[in-house]
């Protein structure tokens, strides 16, 4: 009975992960039955990891400068900014597309130079700065476009955003063979690590989750991830943006966790002077911060023109509020020092696929807006709720 | 009974899994100071949280009498209206606004529904005039200091209409003079037929001026003391608050002083943004290893600002002067090299400059040595709970577990965990910046021990603190310092609180 009561008490404080986790199936289980099995076909399934990859790039860089208490406005712009150079860089400068993609992220990384100097070492908030460079990169993308659009990129470039993966079956077998071997790794390397970290904690002694929780988690994050191998391999296979999400998450997800710098962040974000008094560098860390910011935005924007196969004036607009919803709905804190990447990745899923149900459903946008909206608030008022009852003294 | 304007009785307030309140009663004498005693986390805040209406009137059981008459607050609002107002340890002033604005805050002088401007500051005056405050009404409050900044706040309790006055921990954020002052007031109040309830740990001041003192544990009342009918001594107060008799406030220590492990020469800091105003001037102070050294100064004399100079350039700008490790000249201009070269800075203020409230106590530890437990950038997570858990330990610091979050931890307990951190980073020298503030009588002597662990191990340890009994009682050697200048430097043998007290109100020399 007490095994039984610990672990509702270890489930109740993990309250708000088990939400996100429900709240992603609920919304899937919705679609699913909503659509007549329209949602999870195969070739929907594809689509919709291809089209909402660049908004969960983005969040993937966007929690991390949220955590760190700063905000991001300017990525919308710089996805078409990038966008419009790589443009500029393939057809008239005749660069190859290998070489445009290389300086493209240089270009990112140097936007996030600028933006990062005048937050971090000039002290103004990056809610102004990056107001700012919203309106300043937009400006310079029509001035790089000269307010046309460039079109059509290269077959290679275009595969970074709808690309696949080579089929090894040759097209012939049921499954695509290469898809199935990395679905089954991931699923292996997955549960390998699960079980391995779980075993350091038992052995230091700071294990507290009860295990049927580990194996329920396990096993449904092993199934998730055999049952998207599965539809994608019934399809087209691998698209190439999944292997750059998947390493971007899995990487990111390390260097928040694990690493000095992620610490660092999360130190920052929660309480900035007695981080700076600790011998944490916190204008260093935020300039990285942005840096990072900059080249992340810089992919989204080769993804996103990649896919469209087009360099637009108007491309990215309004991007930054799907990121910005998409982390916050993952669980991140306004004040900052709380979130995680894949909290980020899970808030994207929603957005993505609140987006793709309803408009299979054919809903009209003003009601999509609408729902979203009401999504945001409704998840982060279940925050603040859980917060209030938690900490109410 | 009916001298009596309050009476609380059977009090009982459960919070999910703790009974924070058991049964309390309280009674107080109408013209009374009614002091309030109790470790951390007895219950005396929550009592008065009951008492105002914070917690609304169901929300406990028992029953409040005021003036005679039963009543049921369920708001703040309504226990304003019955004349009962609380002044909070944190205190509630807009920065911003202007003195007269704040003490009319939500009660603004009205004609027409329009602010009456002229009323406002001339009724402002009036009240400021009472707590005895010469500023301008119109002066922004973060113009003032903290001291004036509590005036402030009993002038709007006056402006209420007061009966009952409650204050929390008035002097805790104020120095000796500011503090005397504030204890005249509430004297001065008393003849005008106020009545009050001050929570306190500072025996001396409940000496000083209470009449009655109630004794709060683990939410339960201990013992009412009148302190006129017995000579009430602040052991006898001690002995109620903790259930047992302290032997000595300060764990007895024998010094081991060896080489001189710290230098600072000629240090002089300027206002960092009042670049004319000079914080500290020319300050030298050393420190040997195994030594405690005290630094004794009045709120705004430049105990924090010099330290905090000292420790990577944390505070001023235009600094100037020398640091010497060791006999060897350093820099410490970024807190990382300051650490770097094994100074470490505990600050005054744990909960702004000191811990990640929201993290948990293993990353707080952590924090300042990350690099000890990481290899090329990657930081091994159960090394760090190995570490936090051996500090749980060794510091007796209360919590679950190395992931309790600190925000929820009591002061005493927030504490050690910026000690561990500080003790993790091994340091040579330690400045602990007035380091039992706020932390009640028994986890301060545990500090006093950890203290005197710290130094015994060989490192230096500076002490800056506003309680001359505290520096008397553990330091080898104490510093006084006076609107920025270091005026005595004196051994323990000698010292005495009345001549530090004395070198820390000195006047500035006759400028050349």
């Amino acid at each position: 009975m007490t095994v039984f009561r610990s672990s509702l008490d270890y489930l109740a404080g993990q309250l708000r992960q088990i939400g996100l986790f429900i709240a992603l199936i609920a919304i899937i289980i919705f679609f699913q039955v909503a659509t007549s099995g329209i949602t999870l076909k195969p070739i929907n399934v594809s689509n919709l990891i291809v089209q909402n990859s660049y908004i969960l790039i983005l969040a993937v860089g966007m929690v991390m400068v949220i955590i760190a208490g700063h905000i991001d406005l300017s990525v919308g712009s710089v996805v078409a900014f990038v966008g419009a150079m790589s443009g500029v860089m393939i057809t008239q400068w005749h660069i190859p597309w290998w070489g445009a993609i290389i300086l493209c992220l240089i270009l990112g990384a140097l936007v996030g130079m600028w933006q990062g100097f005048w937050i971090a070492y000039f002290g103004i908030p990056a809610f102004i700065v990056t107001l700012a460079g919203m309106l300043t990169f937009r400006g310079l993308t029509q001035i790089a476009l000269q307010n046309q659009q460039i079109s059509p990129f290269p077959d290679e470039f275009r595969a970074l955003g709808s690309g696949f993966l080579p089929d090894l079956g040759g097209g012939t077998s049921l499954l695509e063979p290469l898809t199935v071997g990395l679905g089954l790794l991931a699923t292996v390397l997955l549960v390998a690590q699960g079980v391995r970290s779980r075993m350091a904690r038992r052995k230091y002694d700071v294990e507290d989750e009860p295990l049927a929780w580990f194996l329920v988690k396990l096993v449904f994050t092993a199934g998730l991830i055999l049952l998207i191998t599965f539809l994608l391999a019934s399809y087209r296979g691998t698209p190439i943006v999944l292997v750059v999400l998947g390493i971007l998450t899995v990487g990111y997800s390390a260097v928040m966790s694990r690493s000095v710098f992620g610490r660092h962040v999360y130190a920052l974000g929660g309480n900035r002077l007695a981080a700076a008094l600790s011998g944490v560098k916190t204008k260093r860390v935020t300039f990285l911060l942005f840096v990072n910011m900059g080249v992340i935005a810089a992919l989204a924007g080769l993804v996103f023109t990649a896919q469209l196969n087009l360099a637009n004036p108007k491309a990215g607009d309004g991007f930054e509020l799907d990121a910005i919803a998409a982390v916050f709905i993952g669980g991140a804190a306004v004040t900052g020092g709380i979130g995680t990447v894949t909290g980020a990745i899970i808030g994207g899923l929603i957005i993505g696929i609140l987006n793709n149900g309803m408009s299979i459903l054919g809903v009209g946008t003003e009601f999509q807006q609408l729902i979203k909206g009401l999504v945001l608030l409704g998840a982060v008022a279940f925050d603040v709720y859980n917060k209030r009852r938690s900490g109410s003294h | 009974m009916t001298t009596n304007i309050l009476e609380m009785r059977g009090i009982t307030k459960t919070f999910p899994g703790v009974k924070a309140l058991q049964d309390v009663s309280l009674a107080v004498e109408r013209g009374q100071i009614h002091a309030i005693c109790g470790e951390n986390g007895a219950g005396k805040s929550t009592l008065m949280k009951v008492l105002s209406g914070v917690y609304a009137h169901g929300s406990y059981d028992g029953e409040i009498v005021f003036e005679n008459e039963t009543v049921e607050f369920k708001t703040i609002n309504e226990s304003e209206a019955t004349g009962i107002v609380i002044i909070h340890q944190e205190l509630a002033l807009s920065p911003y606004l202007s003195i007269a604005e704040n003490i009319y805050l939500g009660n603004e002088q009205q004609t027409n529904g329009w602010i009456d401007w002229n009323k406002t500051n001339r009724e402002a005056a009036k009240l400021l005039a009472r707590v005895g405050l010469k500023d301008n009404p119109i002066t922004k409050v973060t113009d003032i200091g903290v001291g004036k900044q509590q005036l402030v706040e009993i002038a709007k309790a006056l402006s209420k209409e007061v009966k009952l006055l409650i204050l929390d921990e008035p002097t805790a954020a104020l120095n000796d003079e500011d503090s005397a002052h504030l204890l005249d007031l509430i004297k001065h109040l008393k003849g005008q037929g106020i009545t009050s309830i001050m929570i306190s740990h500072k025996l001396n001041e409940i000496k000083a001026i209470a009449d009655k003192v109630t004794i709060i544990r683990d939410g339960k009342t201990i013992e009412t003391l009148d302190m006129h009918k017995d000579e009430i001594s602040e052991e006898r107060i001690i002995k109620g608050m903790v259930g047992r008799d302290l032997g000595s406030r300060y764990p007895d220590h024998t010094p081991h002083i060896g080489e001189e492990i710290l230098r600072v020469e000629d240090w002089t800091v300027y206002h960092p943004l009042h670049h004319d105003r000079m914080v500290v001037k020319d300050a030298n102070i050393h420190v040997k290893a195994g030594e405690i050294v005290g630094i004794a100064g009045l709120m705004g004399a430049g105990r924090t600002e010099l330290a905090m100079s000292v420790f990577g350039h944390s505070y001023g700008a235009k600094i100037s002067g020398r640091v010497f490790k060791n006999g060897v000249l350093i820099k410490t201009n970024t807190v990382s090299a300051a650490i770097g070269h094994g100074l470490a800075y505990a600050t005054e203020d744990r909960k702004h400059f000191g811990l990640n409230l929201i993290e948990n106590i293993q990353r707080n530890i952590s924090l300042a040595a990350l690099q000890k437990l990481a290899r090329s950038g990657w930081v091994d997570a159960n090394r760090e709970s190995t570490v936090a858990e051996g500090f749980l330990k060794s510091m007796n610091i209360k919590a679950p577990s190395v992931e309790a979050i600190t925000g929820k931890l009591s002061g005493g307990n927030q504490q050690k965990v910026v000690l561990s951190k500080w003790m993790f980073s091994d340091p040579d020298v330690l400045i602990l910046d007035e380091p039992t503030r706020g932390i009640d009588v028994g986890a301060k002597y545990e500090i006093y021990g950890i203290i005197n662990r710290l130094a015994d191990e060989g490192k230096g340890v500076i002490v800056i603190s506003s309680e001359l009994p505290e520096l008397l009682g553990i330091c080898d050697r104490i510093y006084t310092l006076a609107e920025g200048r270091i005026t005595a430097d004196v051994p323990r043998s000698q010292a005495t609180a009345e001549y530090l007290m004395q070198r820390m109100t000195q006047e500035r020399d006759k400028e050349s």
